[in-house]
């Protein structure tokens, strides 16, 4: 895996040499930024109104702040993520790099773990930078941590298995649009697909729940680790690390 | 150590490269040489294990290209036909990642970066971005990557495109010192850099296999017989063509002459003979001692350029003739 290892660095030195890592760095930024204060700031008015009204209601910053925080990350990420796996191989289609990699001594899961690595690095980043806004809770109030510890484990599998999507989109074609596009199409098919649930009981409707990527991240963002949902994740990312090797298989087959 | 039998590959429609058979031997330097679309690039990545082949067989160092890829890629060092670069590396990064891909590490890698670097004459923009580097210059980091690793075959698809004409000598002469160690196939549709930098010859059109040969024989073949080229002048003004002919025709060795042109007292002679013999001193000596002038005399050896015409064309000029033949009654 040394190889992977290779590859994943060059990603990462690409993805933090171009403005596209410090773009996506401050975007998400800003806009965890606002989601927190918002969140924040209806915490403590609502905690005033109770006191106010002579409530003694218990608030708890893990129900009330970290979790609808948390679901809102995933969400974001699914606009994010098409920007983080778009280039993975387009670019390298494109400009003819595919063909170095190709040639030189290492195996294709070798190319296809590394970069998708570099792209899990990278969403890893930006997560860090929702750690930044939430370690104030931990400063100012007394928030479990272990709940929060499996909302990121969640936020990872789930960003795992679209990364995963992502990079076998972008080994298609050569156009960085279009693989951008054709991701962000499909994550947010992902996304929307539970919504079925909420009318229809039926298998078909229960099937499709089951394929939504948001469904999944429920138990995560109670606190729970769900087996059940850890295993869609990781055969996900399998599936989708699959079609990426035999997509560029194929790619030779027929050049 | 490059045996390739049969290749072929076969695409949706079109056959690319049609069983092509050939074999280099270790330390060769050997030019491929065909019009656009022949192929070449096509047979360099079935070589390189980019493509795989439809039929027949390609062996590298004794490693098949479709059981043994990784063992035929370590042993391979390829600069395709646009150097693979990452435009927003340096140059000492980008060989540095290329020389890790290959394998290498540590203080190993450091001495081959410095070694590339000096050697395709690329230190001065190891810190300049691939992307701002000219086409020169990529091309010759393209050089560097690919011997990185010090590989035993040396695939170069098009290596002086697009250079300017100094750089086009370096490139030669580099590639011409890194032979004998390293076995090389270079293609190319450039005849004068075949002739100057390989010793054996692949032609290929239309995905077939035309020739295979050194540029020796190659040139020995197309010409046929050995013929010489003589011009003769006549001083007093009045040269009698037929004289002179006969008298050519009559030295010994001599098995056709052919008179190619003629101006006022100066003619111009193809003197052809026999296989083997060396007539240029007798055909020296009658000419002189007819009292005329001799203004030239030269081996009338065709150019790769001729030989190349002459081998590609072949086909279409057979297939004229058939095709005429069959239109008359």
């Amino acid at each position: 895996m040394r190889n992977a290892w290779i590859i994943c660095r060059k990603e990462l030195g690409s993805y933090f040499v171009s403005p596209v890592a410090y773009l996506l760095l401050t975007m998400f930024g800003l806009i965890f930024g606002f989601f927190f204060w918002n969140a924040l700031a209806y915490f403590v008015v609502e905690g005033m109104e109770m006191q106010m009204r002579g409530q003694t209601l218990p608030m708890n910053l893990n129900e009330d702040i970290i979790r609808p925080l948390l679901s809102n990350v995933g969400v974001v990420g699914l606009f994010f993520i098409p920007m983080i796996t778009m280039r993975l191989f387009a670019e390298e289609k494109r400009t003819g790099t595919i063909e170095l990699l190709a040639t030189s001594p290492i195996r294709d899961l070798e190319i296809i773990v590394g970069k998708w690595l570099a792209a899990m690095v990278l969403y890893g980043c930006l997560l860090l930078f929702t750690a930044l806004n939430f370690a104030f809770l931990f400063k100012y109030g007394n928030p479990d941590w272990k709940p929060l510890a499996v909302g990121y484990l969640g936020l990872l599998l789930q960003a795992g298995a679209l990364l995963a999507i992502g990079t076998f989109i972008s080994t298609l074609t050569k156009n960085q649009i279009i693989a951008g596009a054709a991701t962000f199409g499909v994550c947010l098919l992902l996304w929307v697909l539970g919504w079925v649930s909420g009318y229809e009981r039926a298998t078909w409707a229960r099937v499709l729940s089951y394929m939504s990527v948001i469904t999944h991240f429920e138990s995560f963002d109670r606190g729970v680790i769900d087996s059940k949902d850890a295993v869609f994740y990781i055969t996900v990312i399998f599936v989708g690390l699959f079609f990426t090797a035999r997509s560029l298989e194929s790619l030779r087959w027929r050049s | 150590m490059i045996t390739v039998k049969e290749l072929t590959k076969r695409y949706a429609r079109t056959t690319a490269v049609d069983q092509i058979s050939f074999e280099v031997a270790k330390g060769q330097i050997v030019g491929f040489l065909g019009p656009n679309g022949a192929g070449k690039t096509t047979t360099m990545r079935m070589l390189t294990c980019f493509l795989p082949p439809s039929a027949g067989t390609a062996k590298v160092a004794g490693f098949d290209v479709l059981d043994q890829p990784l063992e035929v890629k370590k042993r391979i060092g390829y600069l395709p036909e646009t150097p693979p670069i990452y435009p927003e590396m340096e140059t000492a990064e980008y060989l540095k990642f290329v020389g890790k891909l290959k394998g290498l590490k540590g203080q190993e890698l450091q001495k081959r970066i410095d070694y590339v670097c000096d050697r395709c004459a690329v230190a001065d923009v190891k810190k300049k971005l691939l992307g701002k580097l000219s086409k020169g210059y990529r091309q010759r980091v393209g050089l560097a990557q690919a011997i990185i690793h010090n590989p035993e075959v040396l695939i170069l698809d098009e290596p002086t495109a697009g250079l300017d004409p100094k750089q086009i000598n370096e490139t030669r002469d580099l590639i011409k010192g890194l032979s004998g160690s390293h076995t090389i196939i270079l293609s190319t549709h450039i005849l004068p850099e075949v002739e100057q930098t390989c010793e054996q010859v692949i032609i290929i059109n239309n995905g077939k296999l035309v020739a295979t040969d050194s540029v020796r024989n190659l040139q020995a073949r197309a010409r046929g017989a050995e013929s010489v080229l003589v011009e003769i002048a006549v001083r007093d003004g009045s040269l009698d063509l037929p004289i002179v002919q006969h008298k050519l025709e009559q030295v010994s060795g001599v098995s056709r002459v052919l008179c190619k042109q003629q101006v006022d007292s100066r003619a111009q002679f193809e003197v052809e003979s026999e296989k083997g013999r060396l007539v240029r001193g007798d055909l020296a000596r009658t000419v002189v001692q007819c009292g005329w002038d001799l203004n030239e005399l030269r081996p009338a050896a065709m150019s790769l350029e001729e030989i190349f015409l002459k081998l590609t064309k072949n086909e279409s000029v057979e297939t004229e003739k058939t095709t005429t033949e069959e239109s008359q009654p």
